[in-house]
């Protein structure tokens, strides 16, 4: 599992690759959280694009940065996941609560 | 039950083994040619298992965890993940979406709805203080030949 935030501006793009599931989901929610307290951007793009695998703790993942973005005045979105993982995100129903492009 | 094929083996209940679930599943099945989907499908539905395993049936304590994987005839796959953990009390409570007695650890409470989904039919039983047991069944499509 990699994360490798980039910003320009207010608005920060979060590069991760590998797997998301309750073992590693930990170690992002402790870096994607650190960076939004520290940095406040406006925009937070988390790019799914080299994900291979996601459960239902990346939802759990997801819903928490969601709402520390919302608390810092900020808004989450999730970019090019994979099609199998956007359907667990529209089981989910987070396609009503972030962006998904 | 005609078994063409059968694997089953134990891990402890760490977190880490949740990927090694999944990847020997994976290997498993590759004799039955899945496609990406069906194959993303049960590796998800097995790694809500094992994690529901790690988390809530082991919660206070560490254990084994047994997965089987069975080929059934007509290209069924049937799955079972058993723990001896601390069981869950009210099982229809449990698998209502949403649900979760771990919300400190950011558990969307969506993994019985993500099995249910993802397989073809879902089985729970559990007894408080004996552990609970997964079993969940998939048919694979034909590929015509």
């Amino acid at each position: 599992m990699n994360i490798n935030i980039k910003s320009a501006g207010g608005h920060a793009v979060a590069v991760l690759s590998g797997e998301i599931d309750h073992h590693n989901a930990r170690e992002l929610r402790t870096e994607l959280d650190r960076y939004i307290i520290t940095a406040q951007p406006s925009e937070l793009t988390m790019d799914f694009t080299g994900i291979t695998f996601m459960d239902s703790s990346g939802i759990g993942l997801i819903m928490g940065r969601s709402r520390l973005m919302n608390e810092c005045g900020g808004s989450l979105e999730i970019k090019d996941p994979q099609p199998y993982i956007r359907r667990v995100l529209k089981l989910a129903g987070m396609d009503r609560i972030v962006k998904i492009t | 039950m005609e078994v063409l094929n059968e694997i089953k083996f134990t891990m402890p209940s760490k977190s880490v083994n949740e990927s090694t679930a999944r990847a020997v599943v994976s290997s498993f099945l590759t004799q039955t040619d899945p496609t990406v989907e069906e194959l993303s499908d049960i590796r998800t539905a097995v790694s809500e298992a094992v994690t529901n395993a790690v988390v809530h049936g082991y919660r206070h304590r560490k254990g084994d965890i047994e997965l089987t994987v069975k080929l059934l005839p007509r290209r069924e796959i049937y799955i079972r993940i058993r723990d001896k953990g601390c069981g869950i009390a009210d099982v229809e409570k449990a698998m209502q979406p949403l649900f979760t007695t771990a919300p400190e650890e950011e558990r969307s409470g969506l993994g019985f709805s993500v099995m249910e989904s993802f397989m073809d039919s879902l089985t729970v039983k559990s007894t408080v203080g004996k552990g609970t047991t997964v079993t969940m069944r998939k048919r694979l499509a034909t590929h015509g030949n």
